[in-house]
């Protein structure tokens, strides 16, 4: 399994294959629905099939007494237990929502609300009681269109909010409005983001079990966030948070969907609560398509102001998006606004520039963050307004990116807004990129197979991506979500390590990079490293895994702990030697003189003195063999990474029909813990990206039905249409931390998008038809090109 | 997503099954492969009290030639279709379709006439079989009949198969010396049920063709002959002028709606699209120019 350096070590940066792998492919992972405590129960939920509607009355007796059935709980059997909750950030200006409560009470305000669950002994008897709960529902009117949201005739979703504005946020830097003036150019589009869901191959799923004769309260749950659970679950159920234990087990999936709070799970857990045993509650493929938080849909109107020469003077933005009926809880759901708000041409020279992102509430899905938050529409609008600007000046659009990026001496660079650029390789990851590709090649072939009706496009999309975020993002805001991670090292008996830590697993590799992180540290072999993770009671506290910042932050606690752990044993040898600990050090579990590699003592025999032979201890020297170190990212408000993609495509210009033909990716995400994982990392998420620009599109009907809910419907990108996927690095290691790492699991999915659009957009040019929407469906293509009026 | 109760019967032979049938009517639907309908169950947009689960019955399985006609039992697996080579000699137009049905986990599992009997509007197998002019073999109480597929699919998820019979096999007229078939369908992603297909099958030699019958799919309710566009192909060389013409025949033959996915008039240019590029299957041409 280990890859050792010349010294015996395993390296960071050793392309090692990742040790629960084949626990998951053999079939024996354990998720949360594999887990069958005795007595269990099961829950299904009612949910409105309404967009918006009073419940008149409703009748659940019939249920109550249907074969199986333990329990059914109303909105009102819950709001009697669990606090409301109201998902605003207070470092937000402005930001107002309405409280929410975990079922419906008078009213529910999207399709798919959860009213009413049903706890009974299989989960087909649930589902049969469900049909016999009796409500009568008055329609209300709907507020679906964003855009008239705010119109005065507009129905108001939350009367006491006064309108249905959730906030509105300016950034302005410079004088846009003398940058337009003075412009010898403009370039504009309207850029159309649409609603996704995450899809999640494992869905959501909770187990909560009350003990009622101790007052404990457990909830396996998969979710990317344990201790954030746990101290939601304690606060609004009103217990101790030493009453309530969450793990996390094996997690198939999160992509940012499974931080949030969902109703039907604080309603497993109430029913839990009342009834004194295990509950279930496990969202099946129909529900999680209006249960799931949804993301994106924006509309955002940019233009760019370019000088007779071809210098961007300024560039403005106006990004507007439906958020759902209330703001997410606990997060918010203004991540993506500002985001868009911060990031539109942040990776140029921009000039002036004034962007607005407004959230507005709406009678569809929830809404908020998911994989690369705003990132992939802020750089969709970039990208489209580079490649306008390009075609306009009539300059090659990879050359136009060169001559703008921010130059190598501006950074750190303040953004208006607030982020901080630490330093960005964006000429190198260019260069990299064309290289990569062969830029020039592709354009030669392109211009040859257009003389044969063959339409190829290239398209390229640089992208700047926040990560291992400070407390800027969640605790300056009043949430308690942990910003530190920490990591537990102790040594066993037989000289292993055992590294608790916070980081949490959802397939994307936490594991496996606290694996190496601590082998290599302290010089242990990679197999005799166990990592302990998504567990309240045996990790350490911290704030899991979600916008980039697992490997970043857990891994600078996990080397952190790994050194100290390490000046630990190399002092308890070198008292023991009657020697300094400098002369040693640790290769391949040996204690070795540092200058001859001499072997002084296994670390087992280190283990086997310090445990179970005190008597050969000084007496005045206590070994430490169990070390805690935490780390907290607090220069910046984030680590920002770049990086470039481009994508190759090819369009029927008759059917619209795109196939995707290559895709490069050259990333920054500084030191590399592990180059399998990170490739495989940024292929998942530009799969993600290409699956906005081509596919996924959740429809909704003007009454607020979703129309697509199901994955026949819903297109869900598949291997079989993806192109190869080749990655490339740029190395440019934050200076905040020891390890350097910066995040890698977003930024396939911010600059995927953009890319394919870009490619679509330049193979239309000989027909002058530019698409500005994702998904780019066949017949968006086909009205582009005027076969379709 | 779990299936409301319902009880399961096996019959041992067909007669059996008829008279399964016979006790339980609407109550009770046939299951074969149940790529659809257990599918249907669990999201309970179905919910019949009784299953008859006829996979027992051997002698609905299978494929033969017999009399100038291939016969297709309607237990027959997609995926023993796909690799037979009686298919492949006498039915190319089913070969040529099956990669195209789902994926090949679907294929091992569903059957041809699960296919047929479900009626979905935009699947490959009706389509072939009225391009094929097949006759499908339905067995009831009262015996045995034969509906020809041209008159079997009758509406949305609709056939002319009444409450009480089982659909035992498909005949298929052996594909003589000239009989060429050509399959077209576009679907954003391999494997899905296609936005418009159509499959063809025709007698051609050089560039003329003959008994041209061209059904597409996923246009309509359900599969369309497309008549007045093979008789333009019938006329003469397949010249690009004359499959332009044909072409613009589509009109007369197909009334694609909107909804929520395309527009009708999407589904008619990829429709008007996919006719050239199948007849330029058929008779090699450079089809591109002339589809415009």
């Amino acid at each position: 399994m280990s890859a050792p350096d010349r010294s015996g070590n395993t390296t960071i940066g050793a392309a090692l294959p990742r040790t629960n792998a084949l626990r998951l492919l053999s079939g024996r992972g354990q998720y949360v629905d594999d887990l069958n405590p005795p007595r269990c129960l099961h829950a299904a939920v009612l949910r409105s099939p309404y967009a918006h509607a009073r419940i008149a009355s409703l009748d659940v007796a019939a249920a109550a007494i249907a074969p199986g059935v333990v329990r059914v709980l109303t909105g009102r059997d819950v709001a009697a237990m669990c606090d409301p909750y109201v998902g605003v950030l207070k470092h937000v200006p402005g930001m107002q929502s309405a409280a929410q409560l975990p079922l419906a009470v008078d009213r529910a305000c999207w399709q798919g609300e959860p009213v009413a669950l049903v706890a009974a002994t299989t989960r087909a008897e649930a589902e049969d009681a469900l049909a016999l709960i009796e409500i009568e529902w008055e329609e209300l009117p709907v507020v679906t269109d964003a855009e008239t949201a705010l119109h005065p005739d507009t129905p108001v979703i939350h009367p006491e909010l006064g309108g249905n504005l959730c906030f509105e946020r300016v950034v302005t830097e410079g004088d846009v409005a003398a940058a337009f003036a003075q412009a010898a150019h403009v370039v504009e589009a309207e850029f159309i983001t649409s609603r996704h869901t995450a899809a999640t191959l494992e869905p959501r799923t909770i187990l909560a079990d009350f003990n009622a004769a101790d007052g404990q309260l457990t909830v396996w749950h998969s979710t990317q966030v344990p201790y954030m659970m746990q101290w939601i679950i304690a606060r609004h159920f009103r217990l101790a948070e030493t009453q309530v234990r969450v793990i996390a087990p094996d997690v198939g999936g999160g992509f940012g969907m499974k931080i949030h709070i969902y109703g039907d799970e604080m309603a497993a857990v109430a029913a839990s609560l009342l009834l004194g045993r295990p509950v279930k509650f496990v969202a099946d493929r129909l529900e999680s398509f209006v249960g799931d938080f949804h993301a994106r849909g924006h509309r955002v109107r940019a233009r760019m102001a370019l000088s007779k020469d071809g210098d961007i003077l300024g560039v403005e933005a106006d990004d507007l998006y439906g958020i759902g009926p209330y703001s997410g809880y606990p997060r918010g759901s203004a991540n993506e606004g500002l985001q868009v708000s911060n990031l539109v041409c942040a990776a140029y020279r921009r000039g002036a520039y004034r962007a607005v992102s407004r959230a507005v509430f709406q009678n569809k899905a929830m809404y908020g963050q998911y994989r690369a938050v705003g990132h992939p529409v802020a750089c969709l609008v970039s990208e489209g307004l580079m490649d306008l600007a390009a075609a306009k000046l009539g300059i090659d659009p990879a050359e136009f990116r060169r001559r703008h990026y921010l130059s190598p001496e501006s950074y750190p660079l303040k953004l208006a807004g607030g982020p901080v650029l630490e330093k960005l390789s964006q000429h190198e990851a260019l260069e990299t990129l064309l290289q990569m590709m062969d830029y020039a090649g592709l354009r030669t072939e392109q211009k040859k197979l257009r003389t044969q009706g063959i339409h190829r496009g290239i398209g390229l999309a640089s992208f700047v991506e926040n990560s291992n975020p400070s407390a800027a993002t969640y605790g300056q805001g009043g949430v308690s979500i942990a910003s530190q991670d920490s990591c537990t090292l102790k040594l066993t008996a037989t000289g292993g390590v055992v590294a608790a830590s916070s980081i949490t697993e959802c397939g994307q590799g936490g594991y496996a990079v606290i694996q190496q992180v601590v082998a290599a540290v302290c010089g242990v072999p990679f197999a005799q490293v166990k990592v302990v993770i998504g567990d309240t009671e045996t990790t350490p506290v911290g704030g899991g895994v979600w916008g980039s910042r697992g490997t970043g932050i857990c891994g600078e606690a996990a080397l952190q702990a790994g050194k100290a752990l390490k000046a630990n044993i190399l002092a308890f040898v070198a008292r023991l030697q009657e020697s300094e600990a400098s002369l040693y050090d640790i290769r391949d579990g040996q204690v070795i003189r540092a200058q001859s590699g001499e072997e002084v003592m296994t670390l087992e025999a280190v283990a086997r003195t310090a445990y179970f032979r005190t008597d050969q201890v000084p007496k005045d020297f206590q070994p430490e063999l169990t070390v805690t170190r935490s780390y907290a990212q607090k220069t910046y408000n984030g680590a920002y990474t770049n990086g470039i993609q481009a994508s190759y495509v090819e369009v029927d210009t008759e059917t619209g029909f795109i196939k995707l033909l290559g895709h490069w990716v050259v990333d920054d995400c500084g030191t590399v813990i592990n180059p399998l994982l990170v490739d495989e990392q940024i292929r998942g998420a530009c799969v993600q990206g290409i699956g906005a620009a081509l596919f996924e599109q959740c429809v909704y009907s003007p009454e607020g039905q979703l129309m697509n809910g199901s994955l026949m419907d819903y297109l869900v990108p598949m291997a079989g249409e993806m192109p190869d996927i080749e990655v490339g690095h740029t190395c440019t290691p934050t200076a905040t931390s020891e390890l350097g790492a910066k995040g890698a699991g977003e930024a396939g999915t911010a600059g995927a998008s953009a890319a394919v659009l870009n490619a679509t957009n330049d193979a239309l040019g000989p027909f002058g038809g530019v698409v500005s929407e994702i998904p780019v469906t066949p017949e968006r293509i086909l009205r582009a090109l005027g076969r379709l009026s | 997503m779990k299936a409301p109760a319902f009880s399961y019967l096996r019959p041992e032979n067909i007669s059996q099954a008829i008279d399964f049938i016979d006790i339980y009517g609407d109550e009770a639907r046939w299951l074969a492969g149940g790529q659809s309908l257990l599918a249907a169950l669990n999201m309970r947009l179905a919910a019949p009290s009784v299953l008859i689960d006829i996979n027992g019955l051997s002698e609905l399985a299978g494929i033969s030639v017999n009399a100038g006609k291939l016969i297709i039992g309607a237990l027959t697996r997609h995926r023993e279709i796909e690799h037979s080579p009686l298919v492949a000699q006498h039915a190319s137009l089913l070969a040529l379709a099956m990669p195209h049905v789902a994926h090949a986990a679907v294929r091992n599992r569903g059957t041809f006439g699960g296919s047929i009997a479900f009626a979905d509007p935009a699947a490959e197998l009706p389509a072939c079989c009225i391009a094929l002019d097949a006759e499908f073999v339905i067995v009831g109480r009262g015996g045995e009949r034969r509906v020809r597929a041209r008159h079997f699919f009758t509406g949305l998820y609709e056939t002319a198969l009444q409450t009480g019979e089982i659909l035992v096999a498909a005949e298929i007229p052996c594909a003589r010396d000239k009989g060429r078939a050509a399959f077209r369908e576009l679907a954003r992603r391999h494997g899905d049920y296609a936005i418009a297909g159509l499959a063809v099958q025709a007698a051609v030699e050089g560039d003329v063709l003959r008994d041209v019958n061209i059904a597409f799919f996923g246009v309509d309710s359900k599969p369309v002959l497309a008549e007045h566009a093979a008789s333009v192909l019938e006329q003469g060389a397949a010249t690009p002028a004359r499959i332009e013409q044909a072409q613009h025949q589509l009109a007369q033959d197909l009334a694609p709606q909107d909804d929520v996915h395309y527009s009708g008039a999407m589904r008619m240019q990829l429709a008007r699209v996919l006719l050239a590029r199948a007849i330029g299957d058929l008779v090699n041409l450079e089809t591109k120019s002339a589809a415009r």
